[in-house]
């Protein structure tokens, strides 16, 4: 490991020493080439690569322990609702939630989010209340909440950002009031990789009476998160860009709030009984989980979060931080490049655009070199234009990334200019 | 550096890409279309001019977006003009299968003149590159929607 990258800290919470050597080892994808060049895959904020466990545990549910869930009395069907149900203990420890009760499985983050402005939001927003969001949101934590309002009739205020990228914290203070009745706020920024001072933002929240819904598709991951110390309300985030599986997202919710939301979809698994008369329904979270659920996606889950978990979140932490100030430190060298998102307190998101070049022709270039980076407005198209910008191109690290790969993407980034500057 | 990525960024595509020609809005234009490719951003906007005849005697764009998109409308404003609405449709149609990586049939070529050919293979380079297709497309997509009439397209 290169020396500029961090040893795990003594008293750390993990059991195991950082060894990104062994960590690429449980990945099998990165063992791939393409072009013929060893694959660089710095596109993980848009989705993460999976570890031996989870494709394992994935495949031994449909080898070995396959059923649906939540019916029938027989052998497979009873071990495959516990393997699900446990799956979502891990969740609510990962978490730190109170109670397994608080963990609704979803298909998506998105389907989380829409999930609660759709329930909580036509249950306890009338017209002439307000919503507020950040001016770095991603568009799936500001259309939900578009759609609410075109619908009830509610407002939609924007706390808007400095030119570093961090939040306007005087600015966001400003805007709430009596009105306010949600606040919908990303933890970490995609596009820029700010990281919002979200405990203080839900205080605040809070002190004016609204619920928050902290997006933590990015945050967590990055970071250990404990959702009780934070206090949040709502909080989403996306498995497979924690090396889980895709076709599953998690919307933590406190207990008696879930409980006191209606369901949005109806079906099977999230009713107590049914007549066509009436029907009344299952308690948090099954009464919103109708239909069959991604059950092995939900297993995947549960073998990813023991998957980080076992190497310890700090841990990953100071590695990709590591990762953070070496590539700001290699990429701010390079002449003609800025980097977008210039926050002191950042997660391994390294956001740039380049004087000779536009992203898509980085973007193009650079993954002939076998580097894959995201280009163009990470579904965050206000935030873009906030900058004057359509596009940028974007490194985002993870846990099995190394100093070396920062310096392929240097490197990459020096042949773009070679054929352009 | 590549080959591959030498056949896509040839010096003609940079130039054009760097000063892209024609790039201006028209006192006068008789059509216009905006262009839009949403998983880029890029968005263009193509005035076309045309004579009682049905010949186009200018085309002019503006818009951003990267170099083979930029290069591609620069291209194909000096290419069109001087040309028939229908000789621009044929053009789209061949310059597409180059793009895509299809044979044009000999009719379709024959009506092509060598030129016109020779400026557009320049382009195909992009047939080594599916993501990229759109970009070098999207400009000849807003053209062909302002001689149809149609004022906005999206490539998704």
């Amino acid at each position: 490991m290169n020396a500029s990258v961090p040893q795990m800290k003594a008293g750390s919470n993990s059991t195991l020493a950082f060894d990104v050597d062994r960590i690429r080892d449980d990945f099998p994808i990165l063992k791939q080439q393409v072009y013929g060049k060893p694959l660089v895959y710095l596109d993980n904020g848009a989705s993460a690569q999976k570890p031996r466990q989870v494709i394992d545990a994935m495949s031994d549910v449909y080898e070995k322990q396959y059923a649906n869930i939540h019916r029938g009395v027989h052998y497979m069907s009873q071990h495959t609702t516990e393997a699900y149900e446990e799956s979502r203990r891990k969740v609510q420890r990962f978490l730190g939630a109170a109670s397994e009760n608080e963990i609704v499985f979803t298909r998506s983050a998105t389907e989380a989010i829409n999930l609660v402005a759709n329930s909580y939001g036509r249950t306890f927003l009338k017209a002439g209340d307000e919503i507020i969001v950040s001016h770095m949101e991603h568009h799936a934590n500001i259309v939900p909440w578009q759609l609410l309002r075109d619908s009830i009739g509610i407002e939609l205020k924007v706390a808007p950002i400095l030119d570093d990228g961090s939040l306007d914290m005087a600015a966001y203070a400003n805007l709430l009031g009596e009105r306010t009745k949600i606040v919908a706020m990303t933890h970490i920024s995609n596009a820029l990789g700010t990281i919002v001072p979200i405990a203080e933002v839900i205080g605040m929240a809070h002190d004016a009476g609204a619920v928050v819904l902290v997006d933590g598709c990015q945050s967590v991951p990055h970071t250990a998160i404990d959702v009780r110390a934070l206090d949040a309300d709502f909080f989403v985030f996306a498995p497979h860009k924690v090396y889980g599986p895709t076709g599953i997202g998690v919307l933590y919710g406190k207990e008696d709030i879930l409980n006191a939301m209606p369901p949005w979809q109806g079906g099977g698994d999230m009713i107590a009984s049914v007549s066509f008369e009436k029907t009344t329904f299952q308690k948090a979270p099954l009464r919103f989980e109708a239909g069959t659920p991604s059950i092995t996606e939900a297993i995947g889950l549960g073998a990813a979060v023991d998957y980080v978990t076992a190497i310890g979140m700090d841990a990953i932490s100071a590695h990709e931080e590591g990762l953070l100030h070496y590539a700001t430190e290699r990429l701010s060298a390079i002449d003609g490049l800025r980097i977008i998102g210039t926050a002191n307190d950042k997660a391994a998101i390294v956001s740039f655009v380049m004087d000779c070049a536009h992203p898509h022709d980085i973007g193009t270039i650079i993954d002939r070199a076998g580097v894959a980076v995201r280009t163009g407005h990470h579904c965050a198209e206000p935030v873009m234009k906030r900058f004057g910008l359509a596009a940028t191109a974007r490194a985002s690290f993870g846990l099995y990334n190394t100093t070396a790969e920062v310096d392929a993407l240097a490197e990459a980034i020096e042949g773009v200019k070679e054929l352009f500057g | 550096m590549l080959d591959e990525l030498r056949d896509l960024y040839q010096e003609v595509i940079l130039d054009h890409g760097k000063n892209p020609r024609n790039f201006r809005r028209p006192d006068s234009f008789t059509k216009e279309a905006i262009g839009n490719n949403p998983m880029c951003g890029d968005a263009l906007v193509i005035y076309l001019t045309l004579d009682g005849a049905g010949k186009i005697t200018d085309v002019a764009f503006q818009g951003q977006g990267c170099a083979i998109s930029v290069a591609s409308a620069s291209m194909m404003t000096e290419i069109l003009t001087g040309r028939t609405a229908a000789e621009a449709e044929n053009l789209f149609h061949v310059f597409h299968q180059l793009c895509t990586g299809e044979e044009p049939t000999a009719d379709e070529l024959s009506a092509v003149d060598e030129e016109a050919l020779e400026r557009l293979q320049m382009l195909s380079g992009v047939r080594e590159f599916p993501m990229r297709v759109k970009c070098a497309t999207l400009a000849w997509h807003t053209m062909d929607a302002a001689v149809k009439g149609e004022h906005e397209i999206s490539t998704e």
